[in-house]
């Protein structure tokens, strides 16, 4: 099976597809994008608002030990189908970068796989290169494995 | 040493992709920095100037401190940045699938 998370941005393009295969039933991948507990686990990031339905919307926050804020995003669920797709927008606070919008499928591989499709459309080329160019603005969450590591060790 | 000119080498090292995530959110002194860190405050001025000596920062005298920021121009020579934004999202899944194992086995 292939593992490796798959970045495929076109040139000249404003979307950009990212693609996944897990060794999770597509119940179990879903699951980890609708549990608020789960969703800071693997972002790494205070989920303050999860409500994922129509209409719904969601909030995430990360700060440092001095309760400064490194990391703030928001968006809105503009639909939801279980097992099988979420659409929404992806905002990140006080970052001068426009929202975009991420349509995610879910689809079954076999009983215990399953495939992840994230598309991600910009509001232009440029701003969908400038987060590419930028991972460390665009995502605290990149090196936040290891910045986690470090704020659990000062506490 | 040669390697320290290359911002690769430079953003290879977590410790030196933390401080680069820190700057990212606003200008920071060197003490400030130091303290996300439960290195040596001397292990955190080397990264600095690592960074510094491949500009991937800047230095600003803002009274009688020196604040740190990220030098954008220098972020946007670094070529391929689908590498970077690619890891990112594969250490997120690789985080999300061992969770969701974990999880499955639980109950």
């Amino acid at each position: 099976m292939e593992r490796k998370t798959k970045v495929h941005a076109e040139e000249g393009r404003q979307d950009l597809i990212i693609t996944r295969e897990f060794d999770l039933s597509v119940a179990l991948l879903f699951r980890a994008y609708t549990e608020a507990g789960i969703v800071e686990q693997w972002m790494g990031t205070k989920v303050l608002k999860l409500e994922n339905s129509q209409h719904g919307g969601y909030a995430f926050e990360t700060r440092d030990p001095q309760g400064n804020i490194l990391f703030k995003a928001h968006g809105t669920i503009h639909d939801v189908v279980r097992d099988q797709k979420i659409v929404r927008t992806f905002e990140m606070d006080n970052a001068g970068f426009d929202a975009q919008l991420e349509f995610l499928e879910f689809e079954p591989l076999t009983a215990g796989t399953s495939r992840l499709t994230m598309q991600i459309i910009y509001r232009s080329t440029a701003h969908r290169e400038q987060q590419l160019k930028l991972p460390f603005a665009y995502g605290i969450n990149m090196a936040h494995d290891r910045l986690q590591e470090v704020v659990t060790a000062l506490k | 040493m040669d390697l320290r000119r290359d911002v690769f080498q430079a953003i290879a090292d977590p410790t030196r992709r933390a401080i680069i995530t820190l700057l990212a959110a606003h200008a920071m002194t060197p003490g400030a920095i130091a303290e996300h860190f439960d290195s040596s405050r001397q292990t955190i001025s080397r990264h600095i100037q690592i960074l510094t000596e491949c500009e991937l920062l800047k230095q600003e005298q803002n009274g009688r401190e020196i604040y740190y920021h990220l030098n954008p121009q220098k972020m946007k020579t670094i070529a391929d940045f689908i590498e970077p934004f690619r890891n990112m999202w594969d250490d997120r899944f690789n985080k999300l699938e061992s969770i969701m194992q974990k999880y499955k086995t639980k109950k």
